[in-house]
Protein backbone atom coordinates (compact mmCIF):
# COMPACT_ATOMS: atom_id res chain seq x y z
CA UNK A 1 0.00 0.00 0.00
CA UNK A 2 1.43 3.43 -0.92
CA UNK A 3 2.66 5.65 1.66
CA UNK A 4 -0.02 8.49 0.96
CA UNK A 5 -3.00 6.24 0.98
CA UNK A 6 -1.72 4.80 4.11
CA UNK A 7 -1.87 8.43 5.90
CA UNK A 8 -5.14 8.50 4.60
CA UNK A 9 -6.90 5.91 5.92
CA UNK A 10 -5.68 6.10 9.23
CA UNK A 11 -7.02 9.90 8.82
CA UNK A 12 -10.20 8.62 7.85
CA UNK A 13 -10.25 5.85 10.92
CA UNK A 14 -9.48 8.44 13.40
CA UNK A 15 -11.81 10.68 11.67
CA UNK A 16 -14.70 7.90 11.68
CA UNK A 17 -13.41 7.85 15.72
CA UNK A 18 -15.15 11.49 16.68
CA UNK A 19 -17.72 11.37 13.80
CA UNK A 20 -19.65 8.74 16.14
CA UNK A 21 -18.21 10.11 19.40
CA UNK A 22 -20.59 9.00 21.86
CA UNK A 23 -20.61 5.47 20.31
CA UNK A 24 -16.87 5.52 20.72
CA UNK A 25 -16.31 7.00 23.84
CA UNK A 26 -19.14 4.31 25.39
CA UNK A 27 -16.97 1.42 23.85
CA UNK A 28 -13.98 2.76 24.79
CA UNK A 29 -15.02 2.59 28.79
CA UNK A 30 -16.93 -0.15 28.65
CA UNK A 31 -13.53 -2.10 27.56
CA UNK A 32 -11.76 0.09 30.42
CA UNK A 33 -13.95 -1.05 33.16
CA UNK A 34 -13.70 -4.66 31.97
CA UNK A 35 -10.35 -4.43 31.81
CA UNK A 36 -10.24 -2.51 35.23
CA UNK A 37 -11.98 -5.44 36.97
CA UNK A 38 -9.78 -8.05 35.23
CA UNK A 39 -6.70 -6.15 35.85
CA UNK A 40 -7.91 -5.75 39.69
CA UNK A 41 -8.30 -9.72 39.98
CA UNK A 42 -5.15 -10.13 38.21
CA UNK A 43 -3.09 -7.86 40.52
CA UNK A 44 -4.91 -9.06 43.62
CA UNK A 45 -3.95 -12.71 42.95
CA UNK A 46 0.05 -11.63 41.87
CA UNK A 47 0.28 -10.37 45.22
CA UNK A 48 -1.32 -13.04 47.30
CA UNK A 49 1.64 -14.94 45.06
CA UNK A 50 4.36 -12.99 46.24
CA UNK A 51 2.55 -12.85 49.83
CA UNK A 52 2.79 -16.99 49.42
CA UNK A 53 6.22 -16.38 48.30
CA UNK A 54 7.54 -14.80 51.19
CA UNK A 55 5.69 -16.69 53.95
CA UNK A 56 7.33 -19.71 52.00
CA UNK A 57 10.62 -18.22 52.37
CA UNK A 58 10.05 -17.27 56.41
CA UNK A 59 7.99 -20.27 57.03
CA UNK A 60 9.54 -22.96 59.17
CA UNK A 61 7.76 -26.62 59.78
CA UNK A 62 9.45 -27.59 63.01
CA UNK A 63 10.08 -31.50 63.81
CA UNK A 64 10.59 -32.60 67.22
CA UNK A 65 12.39 -35.90 67.41
CA UNK A 66 11.66 -38.50 69.54
CA UNK A 67 13.54 -37.68 73.02
CA UNK A 68 14.80 -40.96 73.40
CA UNK A 69 16.56 -40.90 70.42
CA UNK A 70 20.53 -40.15 70.92
CA UNK A 71 21.98 -36.90 68.58
CA UNK A 72 22.52 -39.73 66.10
CA UNK A 73 19.93 -41.48 65.63
CA UNK A 74 18.06 -38.19 65.23
CA UNK A 75 20.30 -37.17 62.44
CA UNK A 76 19.77 -40.23 60.57
CA UNK A 77 15.77 -39.20 60.84
CA UNK A 78 17.29 -35.90 59.21
CA UNK A 79 18.21 -37.71 56.25
CA UNK A 80 14.85 -39.57 55.48
CA UNK A 81 13.51 -36.22 55.49
CA UNK A 82 16.08 -34.30 53.39
CA UNK A 83 15.00 -37.32 50.94
CA UNK A 84 10.75 -35.93 50.97
CA UNK A 85 9.75 -34.57 47.60
CA UNK A 86 8.42 -30.93 49.09
CA UNK A 87 11.53 -30.44 51.49
CA UNK A 88 13.58 -27.89 50.60
CA UNK A 89 16.15 -27.73 53.51
CA UNK A 90 16.25 -29.74 56.79
CA UNK A 91 18.71 -28.08 59.50
CA UNK A 92 19.25 -29.89 62.47
CA UNK A 93 18.75 -27.82 65.43
CA UNK A 94 20.33 -30.04 68.91
CA UNK A 95 18.49 -30.12 72.40
CA UNK A 96 21.35 -27.61 72.89
CA UNK A 97 21.19 -25.22 70.86
CA UNK A 98 17.28 -25.10 70.95
CA UNK A 99 18.15 -24.38 74.81
CA UNK A 100 20.46 -21.87 73.99
CA UNK A 101 18.07 -19.60 71.99
CA UNK A 102 15.08 -20.40 73.62
CA UNK A 103 16.92 -18.81 77.04
CA UNK A 104 18.15 -15.93 74.64
CA UNK A 105 14.43 -15.22 74.07
CA UNK A 106 13.56 -15.67 78.08
CA UNK A 107 16.36 -14.31 80.14
CA UNK A 108 14.63 -12.10 82.20
CA UNK A 109 11.69 -14.39 82.61
CA UNK A 110 12.51 -16.29 86.54
CA UNK A 111 9.59 -18.69 85.49
CA UNK A 112 12.48 -20.50 83.57
CA UNK A 113 15.01 -20.79 85.79
CA UNK A 114 15.98 -24.56 86.37
CA UNK A 115 14.98 -25.72 83.42
CA UNK A 116 17.67 -27.82 81.37
CA UNK A 117 18.31 -28.47 77.79
CA UNK A 118 17.67 -32.52 78.32
CA UNK A 119 13.53 -30.54 78.89
CA UNK A 120 13.99 -30.20 74.95
CA UNK A 121 14.36 -32.31 71.93
CA UNK A 122 15.89 -32.13 69.07
CA UNK A 123 14.43 -30.97 66.27
CA UNK A 124 14.75 -30.10 62.25
CA UNK A 125 13.39 -26.56 61.03
CA UNK A 126 11.98 -27.32 57.72
CA UNK A 127 11.62 -25.17 54.61
CA UNK A 128 9.53 -26.42 52.45
CA UNK A 129 9.38 -25.73 48.07
CA UNK A 130 5.36 -25.56 48.01
CA UNK A 131 3.39 -24.33 50.70
CA UNK A 132 -0.18 -25.17 48.86
CA UNK A 133 1.19 -29.11 49.95
CA UNK A 134 1.96 -28.10 53.49
CA UNK A 135 -0.59 -30.30 54.53
CA UNK A 136 0.15 -33.79 53.18
CA UNK A 137 4.04 -33.03 53.81
CA UNK A 138 3.07 -32.57 57.56
CA UNK A 139 0.83 -35.88 57.17
CA UNK A 140 3.76 -37.48 55.89
CA UNK A 141 6.08 -35.96 58.18
CA UNK A 142 4.02 -37.64 61.27
CA UNK A 143 4.19 -41.06 60.18
CA UNK A 144 7.57 -40.95 60.22
CA UNK A 145 9.30 -43.43 62.67
CA UNK A 146 11.47 -41.27 64.98
CA UNK A 147 8.83 -37.94 65.07
CA UNK A 148 7.08 -36.89 67.89
CA UNK A 149 5.83 -34.14 66.95
CA UNK A 150 5.07 -31.55 64.01
CA UNK A 151 4.53 -27.78 64.42
CA UNK A 152 3.52 -25.59 61.53
CA UNK A 153 1.08 -22.27 61.13
CA UNK A 154 -0.82 -23.90 58.48
CA UNK A 155 -3.80 -21.62 58.85
CA UNK A 156 -2.63 -18.44 57.24
CA UNK A 157 -1.15 -20.29 54.67
CA UNK A 158 -4.04 -22.31 53.80
CA UNK A 159 -6.20 -19.49 53.66
CA UNK A 160 -3.79 -17.34 51.84
CA UNK A 161 -3.67 -20.19 49.35
CA UNK A 162 -7.75 -20.18 49.34
CA UNK A 163 -7.50 -16.54 48.42
CA UNK A 164 -5.12 -16.91 45.85
CA UNK A 165 -6.84 -20.10 44.43
CA UNK A 166 -10.12 -18.14 44.58
CA UNK A 167 -8.81 -14.76 42.66
CA UNK A 168 -7.25 -16.58 39.76
CA UNK A 169 -10.30 -18.76 39.39
CA UNK A 170 -12.11 -15.43 39.28
CA UNK A 171 -10.35 -13.59 36.88
CA UNK A 172 -10.15 -17.05 34.80
CA UNK A 173 -13.37 -17.25 35.02
CA UNK A 174 -14.67 -13.55 35.14
CA UNK A 175 -12.24 -12.39 31.98
CA UNK A 176 -13.50 -14.21 29.03
CA UNK A 177 -17.36 -12.47 29.74
CA UNK A 178 -15.60 -9.28 30.23
CA UNK A 179 -13.65 -9.96 27.28
CA UNK A 180 -16.39 -11.29 25.44
CA UNK A 181 -18.69 -7.95 26.64
CA UNK A 182 -15.61 -5.86 24.94
CA UNK A 183 -16.10 -7.53 22.13
CA UNK A 184 -19.44 -7.09 21.36
CA UNK A 185 -19.46 -3.36 22.39
CA UNK A 186 -16.79 -2.70 19.92
CA UNK A 187 -18.23 -5.32 17.32
CA UNK A 188 -21.57 -2.55 17.22
CA UNK A 189 -19.76 0.75 17.17
CA UNK A 190 -17.60 -0.68 13.98
CA UNK A 191 -20.66 -1.84 12.76
CA UNK A 192 -22.35 1.32 12.94
CA UNK A 193 -19.79 3.57 11.60
CA UNK A 194 -20.34 1.27 8.70
CA UNK A 195 -23.89 0.97 8.68
CA UNK A 196 -23.37 5.21 8.48
CA UNK A 197 -21.11 4.58 6.23
CA UNK A 198 -22.69 1.69 3.63
CA UNK A 199 -23.10 3.95 0.97
CA UNK A 200 -19.50 5.09 0.60
CA UNK A 201 -18.54 1.64 1.05
CA UNK A 202 -20.85 0.58 -1.67
CA UNK A 203 -19.34 3.18 -4.00
CA UNK A 204 -15.67 2.67 -3.07
CA UNK A 205 -16.29 -0.89 -4.17
CA UNK A 206 -17.84 0.47 -7.29
CA UNK A 207 -14.55 2.52 -8.28
CA UNK A 208 -12.34 -0.05 -7.44
CA UNK A 209 -11.44 -0.35 -4.04
CA UNK A 210 -9.61 -3.54 -2.70
CA UNK A 211 -10.86 -5.08 0.37
CA UNK A 212 -7.77 -4.56 2.31
CA UNK A 213 -8.58 -0.36 1.53
CA UNK A 214 -12.20 -0.19 2.55
CA UNK A 215 -11.42 -2.34 5.67
CA UNK A 216 -8.07 -0.54 6.62
CA UNK A 217 -10.16 2.81 8.53
CA UNK A 218 -12.32 0.47 10.38
CA UNK A 219 -9.65 -1.43 11.67
CA UNK A 220 -7.95 1.79 12.95
CA UNK A 221 -11.19 2.59 14.17
CA UNK A 222 -11.39 -0.42 15.97
CA UNK A 223 -7.93 -0.51 17.32
CA UNK A 224 -7.67 3.19 18.65
CA UNK A 225 -11.18 2.01 20.69
CA UNK A 226 -8.80 -0.72 22.20
CA UNK A 227 -5.77 1.06 22.75
CA UNK A 228 -7.96 4.56 24.23
CA UNK A 229 -9.44 1.59 26.10
CA UNK A 230 -6.53 0.01 27.50
CA UNK A 231 -4.76 3.30 28.47
CA UNK A 232 -7.84 4.61 30.61
CA UNK A 233 -8.06 1.10 32.24
CA UNK A 234 -4.58 1.34 32.73
CA UNK A 235 -4.80 4.80 34.57
CA UNK A 236 -7.35 3.53 36.46
CA UNK A 237 -6.23 0.22 37.36
CA UNK A 238 -2.85 2.86 38.68
CA UNK A 239 -5.17 4.96 40.93
CA UNK A 240 -7.50 2.83 42.29
CA UNK A 241 -4.09 0.26 43.28
CA UNK A 242 -2.59 3.37 45.00
CA UNK A 243 -5.96 4.03 46.82
CA UNK A 244 -6.47 0.88 48.03
CA UNK A 245 -1.79 0.19 48.92
CA UNK A 246 -2.44 3.01 51.01
CA UNK A 247 -5.56 2.61 52.71
CA UNK A 248 -4.03 -1.14 53.34
CA UNK A 249 -0.48 0.33 54.67
CA UNK A 250 -2.55 2.59 56.88
CA UNK A 251 -4.50 -0.38 59.04
CA UNK A 252 -3.00 -3.57 58.19
CA UNK A 253 0.84 -4.10 59.58
CA UNK A 254 1.48 -7.60 58.95
CA UNK A 255 0.71 -7.03 55.25
CA UNK A 256 1.79 -4.82 51.89
CA UNK A 257 1.10 -4.57 48.53
CA UNK A 258 3.86 -4.11 46.12
CA UNK A 259 3.81 -0.42 44.49
CA UNK A 260 2.67 -0.73 41.55
CA UNK A 261 5.44 0.72 39.40
CA UNK A 262 6.70 -2.19 39.95
CA UNK A 263 3.98 -3.68 38.10
CA UNK A 264 4.15 -1.17 35.47
CA UNK A 265 5.58 -3.40 32.17
CA UNK A 266 3.37 -6.23 32.83
CA UNK A 267 0.28 -4.69 33.36
CA UNK A 268 0.53 -2.13 30.49
CA UNK A 269 1.60 -4.98 28.37
CA UNK A 270 -1.62 -7.29 29.24
CA UNK A 271 -4.02 -3.64 29.17
CA UNK A 272 -2.88 -2.97 25.67
CA UNK A 273 -2.27 -6.45 24.26
CA UNK A 274 -5.96 -7.25 25.36
CA UNK A 275 -6.82 -3.98 24.22
CA UNK A 276 -5.84 -3.71 20.56
CA UNK A 277 -6.70 -7.68 20.46
CA UNK A 278 -10.13 -7.41 21.05
CA UNK A 279 -10.45 -3.67 19.32
CA UNK A 280 -8.98 -5.46 16.32
CA UNK A 281 -11.04 -8.49 16.58
CA UNK A 282 -14.16 -6.73 16.69
CA UNK A 283 -14.02 -4.83 13.41
CA UNK A 284 -12.45 -7.49 11.45
CA UNK A 285 -15.96 -9.54 12.79
CA UNK A 286 -17.97 -6.43 11.98
CA UNK A 287 -16.61 -5.93 8.58
CA UNK A 288 -16.69 -9.22 7.01
CA UNK A 289 -20.27 -9.36 5.29
CA UNK A 290 -20.32 -5.80 4.21
CA UNK A 291 -16.96 -6.73 2.40
CA UNK A 292 -18.81 -9.72 0.40
CA UNK A 293 -19.32 -8.51 -3.79
CA UNK B 1 -14.78 -4.01 -25.25
CA UNK B 2 -17.17 -6.24 -24.14
CA UNK B 3 -18.37 -9.40 -25.28
CA UNK B 4 -21.04 -11.21 -24.01
CA UNK B 5 -21.92 -14.67 -25.73
CA UNK B 6 -24.71 -16.55 -25.40
CA UNK B 7 -24.52 -15.30 -21.44
CA UNK B 8 -27.03 -17.43 -19.20
CA UNK B 9 -28.33 -16.19 -15.73
CA UNK B 10 -30.75 -17.53 -13.23
CA UNK B 11 -30.89 -15.75 -9.93
CA UNK B 12 -31.59 -18.18 -6.45
CA UNK B 13 -35.39 -17.40 -6.56
CA UNK B 14 -35.54 -19.45 -10.03
CA UNK B 15 -36.04 -16.27 -12.18
CA UNK B 16 -34.08 -16.46 -15.44
CA UNK B 17 -33.01 -12.84 -15.48
CA UNK B 18 -30.85 -13.69 -18.97
CA UNK B 19 -31.43 -16.30 -21.58
CA UNK B 20 -28.96 -16.65 -23.68
CA UNK B 21 -27.83 -12.82 -24.50
CA UNK B 22 -24.78 -11.80 -27.50
CA UNK B 23 -23.99 -8.77 -27.17
CA UNK B 24 -20.78 -7.35 -28.44
CA UNK B 25 -19.19 -3.75 -27.96
CA UNK B 26 -16.45 -2.32 -29.70
CA UNK B 27 -13.76 0.47 -28.01
CA UNK B 28 -15.02 3.45 -28.61
CA UNK B 29 -18.71 2.68 -29.56
CA UNK B 30 -21.46 4.61 -27.36
CA UNK B 31 -24.80 2.24 -27.37
CA UNK B 32 -28.10 2.55 -25.66
CA UNK B 33 -29.45 -0.64 -23.64
CA UNK B 34 -32.92 -0.13 -23.93
CA UNK B 35 -35.72 -2.30 -22.41
CA UNK B 36 -38.41 -2.32 -19.97
CA UNK B 37 -38.65 -3.41 -16.33
CA UNK B 38 -37.35 -6.83 -15.72
CA UNK B 39 -36.21 -7.38 -19.11
CA UNK B 40 -33.08 -8.24 -17.53
CA UNK B 41 -30.61 -4.41 -18.19
CA UNK B 42 -29.56 -4.59 -14.61
CA UNK B 43 -28.70 -8.00 -14.72
CA UNK B 44 -26.41 -7.24 -17.51
CA UNK B 45 -25.07 -4.35 -15.79
CA UNK B 46 -24.35 -6.49 -12.91
CA UNK B 47 -22.87 -9.17 -14.82
CA UNK B 48 -20.25 -6.63 -16.46
CA UNK B 49 -19.02 -4.63 -13.12
CA UNK B 50 -18.46 -8.06 -11.64
CA UNK B 51 -21.33 -8.09 -9.17
CA UNK B 52 -22.61 -11.03 -10.06
CA UNK B 53 -21.11 -14.15 -12.72
CA UNK B 54 -22.96 -15.81 -15.47
CA UNK B 55 -24.25 -19.48 -15.19
CA UNK B 56 -23.73 -20.05 -18.82
CA UNK B 57 -21.88 -18.62 -21.70
CA UNK B 58 -18.62 -16.14 -20.97
CA UNK B 59 -18.27 -12.38 -20.68
CA UNK B 60 -15.32 -11.35 -21.55
CA UNK B 61 -14.91 -7.18 -20.58
CA UNK B 62 -11.78 -4.96 -21.00
CA UNK B 63 -10.30 -8.08 -21.12
CA UNK B 64 -11.25 -9.62 -17.78
CA UNK B 65 -13.27 -12.71 -18.72
CA UNK B 66 -15.78 -12.68 -16.31
CA UNK B 67 -17.36 -16.43 -15.51
CA UNK B 68 -13.67 -17.11 -14.05
CA UNK B 69 -12.70 -13.91 -12.75
CA UNK B 70 -11.01 -14.48 -9.12
CA UNK B 71 -12.57 -12.31 -6.51
CA UNK B 72 -9.28 -10.20 -5.87
CA UNK B 73 -9.16 -9.21 -9.44
CA UNK B 74 -12.97 -7.54 -9.26
CA UNK B 75 -11.73 -4.25 -7.99
CA UNK B 76 -9.09 -4.35 -10.88
CA UNK B 77 -11.88 -4.67 -13.50
CA UNK B 78 -13.90 -1.85 -12.11
CA UNK B 79 -11.41 0.50 -12.18
CA UNK B 80 -11.13 0.14 -16.08
CA UNK B 81 -15.04 1.22 -15.63
CA UNK B 82 -17.14 4.28 -14.98
CA UNK B 83 -20.19 3.74 -13.03
CA UNK B 84 -23.14 6.14 -13.31
CA UNK B 85 -26.60 5.87 -11.23
CA UNK B 86 -30.07 6.84 -11.81
CA UNK B 87 -29.57 8.35 -7.91
CA UNK B 88 -26.04 9.99 -8.52
CA UNK B 89 -24.54 8.26 -5.44
CA UNK B 90 -22.56 10.64 -4.14
CA UNK B 91 -21.38 10.94 -0.42
CA UNK B 92 -23.15 13.58 1.66
CA UNK B 93 -20.72 14.80 3.25
CA UNK B 94 -18.01 15.36 0.74
CA UNK B 95 -18.03 18.51 -1.46
CA UNK B 96 -17.98 17.99 -4.82
CA UNK B 97 -13.59 18.02 -5.10
CA UNK B 98 -13.57 15.59 -2.49
CA UNK B 99 -16.06 13.20 -4.17
CA UNK B 100 -14.31 12.97 -7.21
CA UNK B 101 -10.88 12.88 -5.59
CA UNK B 102 -12.16 9.97 -3.47
CA UNK B 103 -12.54 7.25 -6.27
CA UNK B 104 -8.61 8.06 -7.54
CA UNK B 105 -7.68 7.94 -3.64
CA UNK B 106 -8.88 4.34 -3.76
CA UNK B 107 -6.99 3.63 -6.51
CA UNK B 108 -4.22 4.81 -4.66
CA UNK B 109 -3.31 8.19 -6.73
CA UNK B 110 -0.71 10.27 -5.39
CA UNK B 111 -1.75 14.12 -4.18
CA UNK B 112 -0.02 15.54 -6.75
CA UNK B 113 -1.80 13.45 -9.46
CA UNK B 114 -5.40 13.92 -7.45
CA UNK B 115 -4.32 17.91 -7.63
CA UNK B 116 -3.86 17.98 -10.98
CA UNK B 117 -6.27 15.61 -12.54
CA UNK B 118 -9.37 16.78 -10.36
CA UNK B 119 -9.51 20.38 -11.70
CA UNK B 120 -9.55 18.86 -14.89
CA UNK B 121 -12.03 16.52 -15.02
CA UNK B 122 -14.21 19.31 -13.44
CA UNK B 123 -13.75 21.44 -15.56
CA UNK B 124 -15.01 19.22 -18.54
CA UNK B 125 -18.15 18.40 -16.77
CA UNK B 126 -18.77 22.09 -16.52
CA UNK B 127 -18.26 22.47 -12.32
CA UNK B 128 -15.01 24.09 -11.96
CA UNK B 129 -16.61 26.66 -10.00
CA UNK B 130 -18.22 24.31 -7.61
CA UNK B 131 -15.91 22.37 -6.75
CA UNK B 132 -16.46 23.00 -2.77
CA UNK B 133 -19.93 22.64 -3.21
CA UNK B 134 -21.48 19.80 -0.92
CA UNK B 135 -24.11 17.76 -2.98
CA UNK B 136 -27.26 19.00 -1.45
CA UNK B 137 -26.35 22.63 -2.73
CA UNK B 138 -26.40 21.35 -6.39
CA UNK B 139 -28.77 20.93 -8.52
CA UNK B 140 -30.13 17.47 -9.90
CA UNK B 141 -28.21 17.94 -13.15
CA UNK B 142 -25.17 18.97 -11.50
CA UNK B 143 -25.32 16.17 -9.04
CA UNK B 144 -25.07 14.10 -12.38
CA UNK B 145 -22.02 15.86 -13.35
CA UNK B 146 -20.52 15.29 -10.24
CA UNK B 147 -21.18 11.52 -10.63
CA UNK B 148 -19.69 11.80 -14.36
CA UNK B 149 -16.72 13.31 -12.95
CA UNK B 150 -16.17 10.33 -10.62
CA UNK B 151 -16.75 8.33 -13.57
CA UNK B 152 -14.14 9.73 -15.54
CA UNK B 153 -11.80 10.20 -12.99
CA UNK B 154 -9.63 7.41 -13.25
CA UNK B 155 -9.70 8.07 -16.97
CA UNK B 156 -11.32 4.63 -17.57
CA UNK B 157 -11.92 2.80 -20.99
CA UNK B 158 -16.01 2.61 -20.91
CA UNK B 159 -18.66 4.02 -19.01
CA UNK B 160 -21.62 2.34 -18.13
CA UNK B 161 -24.71 4.84 -17.02
CA UNK B 162 -27.79 3.08 -15.50
CA UNK B 163 -30.24 5.11 -16.35
CA UNK B 164 -28.30 8.44 -15.78
CA UNK B 165 -31.46 10.72 -16.61
CA UNK B 166 -33.95 8.84 -14.35
CA UNK B 167 -34.45 11.90 -11.91
CA UNK B 168 -33.44 15.05 -14.24
CA UNK B 169 -35.87 17.16 -16.03
CA UNK B 170 -35.63 16.86 -20.27
CA UNK B 171 -34.19 19.60 -20.09
CA UNK B 172 -30.84 18.53 -18.07
CA UNK B 173 -30.78 15.25 -19.39
CA UNK B 174 -30.12 15.96 -22.96
CA UNK B 175 -27.51 17.97 -21.44
CA UNK B 176 -26.16 15.12 -19.96
CA UNK B 177 -26.75 13.16 -22.95
CA UNK B 178 -24.60 15.97 -24.19
CA UNK B 179 -22.24 15.41 -22.16
CA UNK B 180 -22.04 11.74 -22.62
CA UNK B 181 -21.55 12.00 -26.54
CA UNK B 182 -18.51 14.55 -25.40
CA UNK B 183 -16.85 12.59 -23.44
CA UNK B 184 -17.59 9.17 -26.08
CA UNK B 185 -16.10 11.73 -28.94
CA UNK B 186 -12.89 11.29 -26.47
CA UNK B 187 -12.63 7.87 -27.10
CA UNK B 188 -14.21 6.45 -24.55
CA UNK B 189 -16.97 3.95 -24.72
CA UNK B 190 -19.88 4.95 -23.40
CA UNK B 191 -23.19 2.40 -22.56
CA UNK B 192 -26.21 4.40 -21.38
CA UNK B 193 -28.89 1.72 -20.14
CA UNK B 194 -32.31 3.53 -20.44
CA UNK B 195 -35.58 3.17 -21.22
CA UNK B 196 -36.58 7.17 -21.99
CA UNK B 197 -37.71 6.66 -25.90
CA UNK B 198 -37.65 10.05 -26.30
CA UNK B 199 -34.49 10.51 -25.50
CA UNK B 200 -32.45 7.69 -27.34
CA UNK B 201 -35.08 9.24 -30.40
CA UNK B 202 -32.68 12.20 -30.48
CA UNK B 203 -29.52 10.55 -30.57
CA UNK B 204 -28.82 8.45 -33.60
CA UNK B 205 -26.95 5.90 -31.92
CA UNK B 206 -26.69 1.72 -31.44
CA UNK B 207 -29.77 0.73 -29.68
CA UNK B 208 -29.49 -2.77 -28.37
CA UNK B 209 -33.23 -3.98 -26.90
CA UNK B 210 -33.74 -6.58 -24.73
CA UNK B 211 -37.12 -8.61 -23.83
CA UNK B 212 -37.36 -11.73 -21.16
CA UNK B 213 -33.61 -12.12 -20.85
CA UNK B 214 -32.52 -12.21 -24.71
CA UNK B 215 -31.73 -9.49 -26.81
CA UNK B 216 -34.90 -8.58 -29.55
CA UNK B 217 -33.15 -5.60 -31.74
CA UNK B 218 -29.47 -4.63 -32.27
CA UNK B 219 -28.76 -1.93 -34.93
CA UNK B 220 -28.84 2.02 -35.91
CA UNK B 221 -32.62 2.00 -35.99
CA UNK B 222 -33.18 3.81 -33.07
CA UNK B 223 -35.58 2.93 -30.27
CA UNK B 224 -38.89 3.53 -31.86
CA UNK B 225 -38.79 0.53 -34.16
CA UNK B 226 -37.67 -1.76 -30.92
CA UNK B 227 -41.27 -0.63 -30.07
CA UNK B 228 -42.92 -0.81 -33.11
CA UNK B 229 -41.93 -4.72 -33.06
Amino acid sequence: MKQNNFGYLVHEGVRSLFRHGFTSFAAICITAVCLVIFGCFGMIAYNLGLLLDDLQAESRVLVFVDENYSQAEAKSVGSQINLMDNVADAVFVSREEAFAKFLAQNEDDEVYEGVEAATLRDQFEITLIDNSKMDETIAALRGMQGVAKVNAQTGVVNRLLTLQTFAGTAAAVVAPVLLLVSLVIIFNTIKLAMLDRREEIAIMRMVGATKQFIRLPFVVEGLLLGLFGSILSFFVLWGVYDLIRNAIAASLDFMSLIPFTQMLIPVAMLCGGIGLFIGVLGSLMSIRKFLKV
Amino acid sequence: MIDLINAVKTYETGTRALNGVDIHIDDGEFVFLVGQSGSGKSTIIKLLTGEIKPDGGSVLVNGYRLESIRRSSVPYLRRTLGVIFQDFRLIANKTVYENVSFAMRVIGASNAEIKKRVPYVLDLVGLETKARRLPHELSGGEQQRVAIARALINNPTMIIADEPTGNLDPARSFEIMLLLEQINALGTTVMVVTHEKGLVDRFTKRVIAIEGGKVISDGMDGYYNYEAE
